[in-house]
């Protein structure tokens, strides 16, 4: 117990020599701390152009400053400024962590913005000043760097995409090749396409029930390539309609497609030699917006009861109510799509599904036309051609020779 | 909540359910829902493309910021209310052909680049005697036989038959998980609509 209290007096005697102490060295004002020291500033600070862009973007590298990584080594970050001249208001435009020494600095397109000039606008062959300079862990800053000048500039040709200019050029060649070798009377077989097989069956059963037919070519625009092959569809089920005197029904969401179906179906009742029988309000435009015009499409199923849909296009979320729908009215459906989202809704919920390709293929097959049986044959060589270079990237990277592999090899 | 928003929410809650009972059968409430919204939609649609491409396209660039080239594709669209005559109605399938022209041309490069040339930069893997390797080995094997079944110049038979059956396999594996995953998406947008149904009927008449 003694002992206890020994050793409690020894702890306060202490602790009160601690704060008397305390107390006589610091008389009642704060010391000054030292000067912390700030960093280097980054060096050789160099701009260039973006070699493949559109004449937006440069490139800012450096050198990294002497107390990154070494020396002080208190660096944290470097800031990036640019302006469009050297006495004008530097605009920070990007920061980049210690131990990197370049930025890309991806200016904005638009000149001006809400009427003023946009200061984040890079365009080619303007002059553009940058300077720097180095954060330390602490939140001080190094002095600037030299001032810098560079110019973006519009760069022509994509160096990184070389490889996909071949693959075009080659591609274009084998339709033009097959497409000239079908006008010269050579046979292109195509093999049978079950959805497409069925377009007969379908519209000789709307045509025995009386009722109209339903095509929805989609929600994208009259110029994606999916619509495109959907007008070729279109026209096919036109022709027969005309022939068996049946209603189609063929409700758009953009004002350009509409004209382009509308021209469609009537060139198919005059090669049916009917055009009497084709009436341009059966082609009509509903809205722009998805969901609105699917509402209006669902209660057009319901009540025309329609007994065929074909849905070929683009399609988005509206793609299983589309089907779902259809599918409650007991319609017959052939969907067709290259969205590959929307593929295991149609396949699920329609009769007949053409997967991506073949509903390119499917044109094709239905016209037998030269002009479009010479791209399906194209591409199945293609096919060929990018299958035998996928296996020799595949087996040569193995073996640790990437060849092949660059040859397939892009760059943003 | 204000009587304000209790009014309009009160409108949405309303058409919410009109949109549900087409799950009975059609009927006038859905019909009432459907016509407002196409009807609202189309006129939306009219104004907003008014000010964002007449307005932002034609009128500001060539009136205001004097850039003449702007005229050439004002022309276009011009063309295109030729068909409302049938003298001219030639005219406007020759804006037609060009903007489908211009679009399929843009489309040809970049679907190389996206569908083309990056699939099968990602499918370019190393073999390996690992599990690894094998994950590989499948991967560029279902690739090829997915691709089997894309080629439409041989009839699917024998061998070739089997491989591209493999492929319609692959896919159909493919579009499961895809139709699972978005069908949990969609089981989420109903959750929502439910809570603000749950909400709002709290809201009027207390939990």
């Amino acid at each position: 117990m003694i002992r206890f209290k020994i050793r409690l007096a020894l702890i306060l005697i202490s602790a009160s020599v601690l704060l008397l102490f305390g107390y006589i060295s610091s008389p009642g004002q704060e010391l000054e701390a030292p000067p912390e020291p700030l960093p280097a500033p980054p060096t050789n600070v160099v701009i260039s152009d973006d070699p493949n862009d559109d004449g937006h973007t440069t490139i800012v590298s450096w050198q990294l400053s002497r107390d990154d990584g070494a020396g002080l080594n208190n660096v944290m970050a470097y800031e990036i400024f640019r302006s469009t001249s050297p006495e004008g208001e530097f605009l920070q435009v990007g920061v980049m962590g210690k131990g990197l020494d370049s930025y890309i600095d991806r200016g904005e397109k638009e000149k001006t913005r809400n009427g003023e000039p946009n200061p984040r606008y890079i365009g080619a062959g303007i002059d553009y000043y940058y300077k720097m300079r180095a954060k330390s862990t602490t939140g001080t800053y190094s002095e600037f760097s030299e001032l810098v000048v560079g110019q973006a500039k519009n760069n022509w040709y994509h160096t990184g995409k070389t490889n996909i200019m071949i693959a075009v050029l080659i591609f274009s060649g084998l339709v033009i090749y097959f497409i000239t070798a079908a006008k010269r009377g050579k046979e292109l077989y195509v093999r049978p396409i079950a959805g497409i097989d069925a377009v007969d069956e379908s519209i000789g059963r709307a045509t025995e029930m009386g009722r109209p037919i339903l095509f929805v070519l989609g929600t994208g625009t009259a110029a994606d390539l999916a619509t495109i092959a959907g007008y070729t569809i279109l026209a096919r089920v036109a022709k027969m309609t005309a022939d068996y005197q049946t209603k189609v029904l063929v409700p758009v969401n953009e004002p350009v497609m509409l004209a382009v179906a509308q021209e469609t179906v009537k060139s198919a009742y005059m090669e049916a030699g009917r055009p009497d029988m084709y009436d341009e309000q059966n082609i009509f435009y509903v809205t722009a917006m998805q969901f609105p015009f699917v509402a209006a499409v669902c209660g057009l199923m319901i009540r025309e009861q329609t007994a065929t849909n074909f849905y070929m296009g683009i399609f988005h979320a509206e793609s299983l109510i589309l089907a779902e729908t259809g599918a409650i009215t007991g319609a017959i459906q052939i969907s067709g799509t290259d969205q590959l989202a929307q593929l295991p809704f149609f396949i699920a919920a329609t009769d007949y599904t053409l997967i991506g390709e073949e509903l390119y293929a499917a044109s094709g097959y239905l016209s037998k036309e030269a002009l479009l049986l010479g791209p399906v044959k194209a591409q199945d060589y293609a096919k060929v051609i990018l299958l035998t270079l996928l296996g020799l990237a595949v087996i040569t990277w193995s073996f640790g020779w990437g060849f092949f592999k660059s040859l397939i090899s892009t760059i943003s | 909540m204000t009587t304000v928003e209790l009014l309009w929410n009160g409108l949405a809650a309303f058409l919410t359910l009109c949109i549900f009972s087409f799950l009975y059968k059609d009927n006038p409430f859905y019909k009432f829902a459907e016509q407002l919204v196409a009807g609202v939609a189309l006129g939306y649609w009219t104004m907003l493309l008014y000010h964002t491409t007449f307005t932002d396209k034609v009128l500001i660039p060539i009136f205001q910021q004097g850039k003449l080239h702007y005229i050439l594709p004002t022309i276009m669209g011009i063309m295109m209310w030729t068909r409302f005559s049938k003298k001219l109605a030639y005219l406007s399938r020759i804006a037609i052909a060009f903007y489908i022209g211009v679009g399929t041309g843009v489309a040809l490069p970049l679907y190389m680049y996206n569908y083309v040339f990056r699939q099968l930069q990602a499918t370019v893997v190393p073999l390996q005697f690992s599990w690894l390797g094998l994950n590989s080995l499948l991967m560029v094997s279902f690739v090829t036989c997915t691709l089997f079944y894309f080629f439409f110049s041989k009839e699917h038979k024998g061998t070739f038959g089997g491989l591209s059956k493999v492929g319609i396999y692959t896919l159909m594996a493919g579009f499961g998980a895809s139709f699972g995953l978005t069908v949990m998406g969609r089981v989420a947008l109903l959750v929502q609509r439910i809570i603000f149904l749950r909400e709002y009927f709290i809201a009027l008449f207390g939990s």
